[in-house]
């Protein structure tokens, strides 16, 4: 049972209290994009990529709760350009090979490109110089990869209660350290963790298993991401 | 010796700004031996020390020397040409920017403003404020230095007003050039308490509101309403916190606040907490005025001792209040209120999300108000001297009195308090700088107002600020001005989210690139719409006007802009291209010139 | 009427691009039909001589002989495509980008673990053009008209791509043929 409605793009949604919009929006089958959200993960508002117009302001959808009334713009020309401009800048700020990554397909912030048909950033590449911490038996960190989206350090901290990621720097020098001297090795992260499997990208992979799925049957090879949550929405009626 | 650090402050993790000060103040740097028994202590992570120590720009994870020389790259001073005095001291120290000598006694750094821009070049040795640089002066600086080993004795005049007494011993000086009735008028200590005790917090909250008091930080929201939502918020134990982490280039009023009328500040705070319920107070002091610290102490304990501050203040049962100045620790980001607020907690000064706001969950999850210096300044004397009183200063939206730090291209920079109001044109006139071609308005994160705007008027209804204003002169480089501006945002972003992170990178790589004259006509577009993206889609409000400086001069002074750009080559080659350049590597390492096509 | 003109390039690529676009399978025989093929590897038309209606290239800019050809492409050609991750990126070639140019001859030519050079000298000849200190894409270089990328880009993209631009139509690439793997 809905507590309440608000509507996303003229659209009347149901939602509970206590729900964020990214939320509500889910169950209706409203994919709004995302990518520093995960499921069962406290919000970390990073990526901004869900951005939407809560009454005509800019708001974090993933952060944002609901509110009874409440008028939500997400599907909108000004929206998509923003939020494609933020997919490419974590394109340029970092060091994404796809052609050899692991994670490729399976990839989030990759899909995201897609779904938003990104050909190439209109930004001017940044090729930072970036580190790969090989030094776990079971998972490497490949900095190059990592958006800053913090799902790591989140998971690790809540979900299983170990703190072995956390941002250092500020600003562009922002990078996730690990919470011992001499690498991940030296950390009690195992392989199960959800901090090792929460990663969009491809920064954090579990060694040993890459390319297990060929391609044509990858996560997002043949559907958009999001098409998952979108297959919720009622069909609309036959005639409209 | 980090162990007895962190009993001091009782291995509360909250303490954490402390803990890492002390440690550093101790061993010079925050070791990663250090950071594990830290995390040991308070029963916290080595990261999470880690990144509180790499946050902060005073905090240092690597060995510094045994004096740390900040120099400010606020844009105020390269006016006065701060370059040459950062040349003259690499040149005498004989290391760059970011280095140590080898003998590990001095390292060389730039930080961001300092809150001595009409004053400058400045910088901080150490702790202690070392103003009007020179190139000259630097020789003798770093003599006295080395050989006193203390940078207190680099003190020789003192400032005017506090500034000489003992507890300050500081050559800034105040430079108040304008007194108004509100701030820098005589005060009665516990004058404004009396008066607010003597009625119910509801109607302290209402005489507030009544005086459509504003605050003074920027925002200009509603006081009363700010501590109505915190009186009535779930919870019994509330929060006050004073900003006084002024950051914003230009700005330094609160500076001179706290160093003349620290006494008003208090009595502001004290109001607060009455008014919202708060037992606690606390004072965020910016790092940069570390040494305001062990005078404003003195000043608290004078307080308790005159039964002001503590238990049943004033004579008022129930009424428990205390202050507690926390200090900061070089992070421009922290002035705003929800970093402000992880930042007392002991976190990385990243703002958060809201809802929920401050005044719902704040300090430790509790209700909390956060005001600017100024703001509670103003909320003393309302109380003292009545709502009505305050309310017919100034305009019908902004009431009141605001101060004004003005620095730049003027006869007379300094502080003025002035009734707002007031238009441009007026304002140059007081300040000396009449024939300024631009005034950045509200400091970087404001407006560059161009002449043809003079006639604006200064107040939340027209052009907000929340004190800074930088007078540009006519022969000044106006994108060399946004350049220095875009630089301090890149320099400032928390990281947390993407478009402030990255995007301002962006900005300041095409803005640059205008400026060395290899931009394109559609380079124009590109910005406006990375402004916008980053203004619309960052987090908090340091992401949400990052890339005014560029946004605004585009508007305001499209011409600079269009008079660098080039059109297309002839050989179809892109004119950013550099090709000669792209070959240097390879002509240098194989001893060749490319073969003419 | 005379067949639109298509020229290819590959800079610093791996010519994978090239045989996706001889990946069309027998749509090729079509192609020929519609286009006539210009300045090319395919054909080893070496010159431009007739003005092309589109210019394929894949590929990252390396060395100045790269940007010789991109500005000849530029001039002579309408259309010009970045074709492929290489041309759109940098690609793998732009892993150098990560190392000084210097240390990377050295790696190549002496250090490398499976170098065998007993004249322990670098190459320089001056016929050998000279690298340039990092891989570029290619619109860094020339103004590139459109991105197709993919290593390689499907066929069926290229494929797409060619009859919209020889149609004059819009380019809308069903969901699968924009891909960066």
């Amino acid at each position: 049972m809905s507590d309440f409605t608000f509507t996303i793009d003229g659209v009347e949604v149901p939602a509970k209290r206590g729900q964020t919009i990214l939320e509500a929006a889910d169950a209706a089958g409203i994919y709004i994009p995302r990518l520093c959200w995960a499921k069962d993960l406290a919000p970390g508002g990073h990526c901004r990529v869900c951005t939407v117009l809560v009454n005509g302001r800019p708001q974090s959808a993933c952060t944002h709760p609901a509110g009874p009334g409440m008028v939500v713009d997400h599907d909108t020309a000004e929206l998509r350009a923003w939020r494609k401009n933020i997919v490419e800048m974590l394109f340029v700020e970092g060091n994404h090979y796809c052609m050899f990554c692991e994670k490729s397909g399976n990839c989030e912030l990759q899909a995201l490109g897609y779904r938003m048909g990104m050909t190439t950033p209109k930004y001017p590449y940044m090729f930072p110089q970036r580190t790969v911490d090989a030094t776990h038996p079971d998972v490497m960190v490949d900095h190059n990869r990592c958006i800053a989206c913090g799902r790591c350090v989140r998971a690790s901290r809540d979900l299983d209660g170990k703190n072995v990621f956390q941002f250092v720097q500020r600003g562009h020098h922002v990078r996730v350290a690990v919470n011992a001297d001499g690498g991940l090795g030296r950390t009690n992260l195992s392989a199960a963790d959800q901090a090792a499997q929460l990663c969009p990208v491809g920064a954090i992979l579990i060694k040993r298993v890459g390319y297990a799925v060929p391609v044509g049957r990858r996560l997002y090879d043949v559907k958009p991401i999001g098409s998952e949550i979108e297959a919720k929405r009622a069909p609309a009626p036959s005639g409209k | 010796m980090v162990k007895e650090v962190a009993a001091r402050y009782g291995k509360d993790r909250t303490r954490m700004m402390d803990i890492v000060r002390d440690v550093q103040a101790r061993f010079g740097h925050i070791s990663g031996a250090a950071m594990d028994i830290i995390a040991r202590e308070v029963n916290s992570h080595r990261v999470e020390v880690e990144g509180v120590v790499t946050f902060y720009a005073f905090y240092s994870e690597k060995p510094n020397g045994r004096h740390v020389i900040r120099i400010t790259d606020c844009v105020t001073a390269r006016m006065r040409h701060a370059e040459e005095v950062v040349e003259a001291f690499e040149k005498e120290l004989g290391i760059k920017v970011g280095g140590t000598t080898p003998d590990g006694q001095i390292t060389l750094e730039m930080t961001s403003c300092i809150g001595l821009c009409d004053q400058g070049p400045a910088a901080l040795i150490d702790d202690v404020p070392v103003t009007y640089i020179t190139p000259d002066k630097v020789k003798g600086l770093l003599r006295h230095l080395r050989e006193s080993g203390d940078a207190t004795t680099l003190v020789k005049t003192l400032g005017e007003g506090n500034n000489a007494l003992d507890l300050v011993h500081s050559m800034v000086i105040n430079n108040i050039r304008k007194r108004g009735d509100v701030i820098f008028a005589s005060l009665e200590a516990g004058a404004s308490i009396k008066n607010a005790i003597a009625i119910s917090p509801n109607e302290v909250i209402r005489s507030v509101k009544t005086a459509r008091l504003r605050g003074r930080g920027g925002a200009g929201f509603p006081a009363g309403m700010k501590w109505e939502f915190a009186r009535n918020a779930a919870g019994k134990r509330k929060i006050l916190v004073c900003n006084a982490d002024e950051g914003e280039p230009g700005t330094f009023k609160d500076r001179v606040i706290l160093t003349e009328v620290p006494g008003l500040l208090f009595e502001g705070m004290t109001v607060a907490g009455y008014a919202i319920g708060a037992a606690e107070g606390l004072l965020y002091l910016r790092g940069e005025y570390a040494y305001l610290k062990p005078y404003l102490d003195h000043l608290l304990e004078q307080r308790r001792a005159k039964k002001l501050l503590g238990k049943s203040v004033a004579g008022k049962s129930g009424f428990d209040f205390d202050i507690r100045v926390q200090l900061g620790a070089g992070a421009y980001v922290c002035g705003e209120e929800s970093a402000l607020i992880r930042s007392c907690e002991g976190l990385r000064g990243s703002p958060r999300d809201r809802p929920p706001f401050p005044v719902e969950k704040g300090y430790l999850d509790l209700p909390t108000v956060v005001n600017n210096v100024e703001t509670l300044c103003c909320a003393a004397r309302v109380l003292e001297k009545g709502a009505g009183w305050f309310a017919q200063i100034g305009s019908e939206q902004s009431s009141g009195t605001k101060l004004f730090s003005v620095s730049g291209d003027c006869r007379r920079p300094g502080v003025y308090e002035l009734p707002f109001g007031m238009t441009l044109t007026e304002f140059l006139r007081e300040v000396g700088g009449d024939d300024a071609q631009a005034v950045q308005v509200g400091g970087p994160s404001g407006t560059c107002v161009d002449r043809g705007q003079f006639g604006r008027k200064l107040g939340f209804e027209d052009l907000p600020t929340g004190g800074s204003m930088i007078v540009i002169g006519p022969q000044r480089d106006i994108l060399a001005v946004a350049s220095a501006f875009m630089e301090f945002f890149v320099e400032e972003s928390c990281g947390w989210c993407a478009p402030c992170r990255i995007g301002n990178v962006l900005i300041q790589e095409r803005l640059e690139r205008i400026r060395a004259g290899k931009g394109l006509p559609e380079d124009l577009m590109y910005l406006e719409d990375l402004c916008t993206t980053v203004k619309k889609t960052s987090r908090c409000g340091l992401g949400q006007t990052s890339p005014n400086p560029v946004a605004t001069t585009l508007q305001n002074f499209r011409k600079a802009y269009e008079a660098k750009l080039l059109s297309a080559r002839e050989d179809g080659r892109q004119p950013t291209f550099d090709l000669r350049a792209a070959l240097s590597e390879a002509v240098r390492v194989q001893g060749r010139e490319p073969v003419a096509h | 009427m005379a067949k639109p003109k298509v020229a290819t390039a590959s800079l610093a690529g791996c010519f994978g691009c090239h045989m996706s676009i001889l990946d069309i399978d027998e749509r090729i025989l079509k192609l020929a039909e519609l286009v006539e093929f210009h300045k090319s590897p395919i054909n080893d038309i070496k010159k431009f001589s007739e003005r092309c209606l589109v210019g394929l290239i894949e590929g990252g800019c390396a060395n100045d002989e790269n940007v010789h050809v991109l500005q000849d492409f530029r001039k002579n050609c309408d259309v010009l495509i970045s074709l492929g991750d290489c041309a759109t990126m940098g690609g793998l070639p732009a892993m150098r980008n990560h190392v000084p140019l210097e240390e990377c001859l050295a790696e190549a030519y002496l250090n490398g673990p499976t170098v065998h050079n007993p004249t322990k000298q670098i190459p320089n000849d001056p016929e050998i053009p000279l690298l340039l200190n990092k891989v570029y894409p290619l619109h860094e270089v020339v103004k590139i008209d459109l991105h197709l990328p993919g290593c390689p880009p499907p066929a069926d993209a290229i494929w797409e791509v060619l009859v919209a631009l020889l149609n004059n139509k819009p380019i809308d690439l069903k969901y699968g043929l924009l891909r960066y793997d």
